[in-house]
């Protein structure tokens, strides 16, 4: 019986599924700021201009939305921290795994902690 | 006697090996060093604006004209966000410029995304340090002008 091969450091495991997360969530929040830009931009058209589109922001949908984008940019940034680590840090490739599920650990608790709080603020009565 | 093999980019391989074709200079590693340093910036700079923008006080409802006027009457704001529009637009565009180059195979389609992205990198760049620099937090609409505790009254 052939056995499978010895797992390489990234292929098929935590650090190459941390490597796709990346790209996606780079991407997601790049098109993001393409467009905040442009709401934003426009404080400079009229105020009733900007207040109409943001108001665009502040709906339940929209909520959900902006908890997922949140997920993203935290995900990002924490497993960003990690890919410096790895880098420059002369055990990260060693322990780059476990850096991962600390970066997954964080990234529960503060989701948890954001959603809780935006979401009572935006889906609140007031 | 055994042979020494010299480690890569030490300097003393044979050109024809060398990784970068030598006009590109070490761009790269630029690129390379600049998304990790810009990183770091990145993660204070938008934790920071999330923070201030959706956790505090209201949150999200409390966003309207006068927020952003209330915020960009204050130097200090006007450049967070300067430096988080130009490090996030940089720090984004070289992310895409690196899957683009990874997965478009033909020449042409490359040169056509890179055309694109960059295209659109300069615009919301220029566009938003316009609006950040240009932008009048006590407008005067037909006469009126609009309340606010930062404006003179």
């Amino acid at each position: 019986m052939p056995t499978k091969p010895a797992g390489t450091l990234y292929r098929g495991r935590e650090g190459m599924w941390s490597w796709v997360g990346h790209r996606i969530t780079g991407v997601v929040i790049f098109f993001f700021l393409l467009v905040h830009v442009l709401d934003t931009s426009l404080v400079r058209v009229s105020p009733e201009a900007y207040t109409a589109v943001i108001g665009a922001y502040k709906n339940p949908l929209m909520a959900l939305g902006e908890t997922g984008l949140v997920a993203a940019i935290v995900f990002h940034a924490f497993n960003g921290l990690r890919i410096i680590a790895v880098d420059f840090w002369k055990k990260g490739a060693k322990y780059q795994r476990q850096m991962l599920w600390a970066v997954l650990g964080l990234w529960v608790v503060t989701m948890v902690a954001f959603s809780i709080r935006h979401l009572s603020l935006a889906l609140g009565s007031h | 006697m055994s042979a020494t093999i010299e480690s890569p980019r030490s300097g003393r391989i044979a050109p024809q090996y060398r990784r970068n074709g030598g006009s590109r200079g070490n761009f790269e590693m630029i690129a390379w060093l600049f998304m990790r340093l810009s990183g770091v910036v990145l993660v204070v700079l938008i934790f920071g604006h999330l923070f201030v923008n959706l956790l505090v006080g209201e949150g999200i409802k409390a966003i309207d004209f006068g927020f952003v006027a209330g915020k960009w009457a204050d130097p200090f704001w006007q450049f967070w966000d300067l430096a988080m529009l130009w490090l996030a637009m940089l720090h984004g565009t070289n992310g895409v410029r690196t899957i683009i180059n990874d997965y478009a195979e033909k020449d042409t389609t490359r040169r056509w995304l890179k055309t694109v992205l960059y295209s659109a990198t300069v615009v919301i760049i220029v566009l938003g340090t316009l609006v950040i620099f240009t932008f009048d937090p006590c407008p005067v609409v037909d006469g009126v002008p609009l309340p606010g505790g930062f404006c003179p009254a």
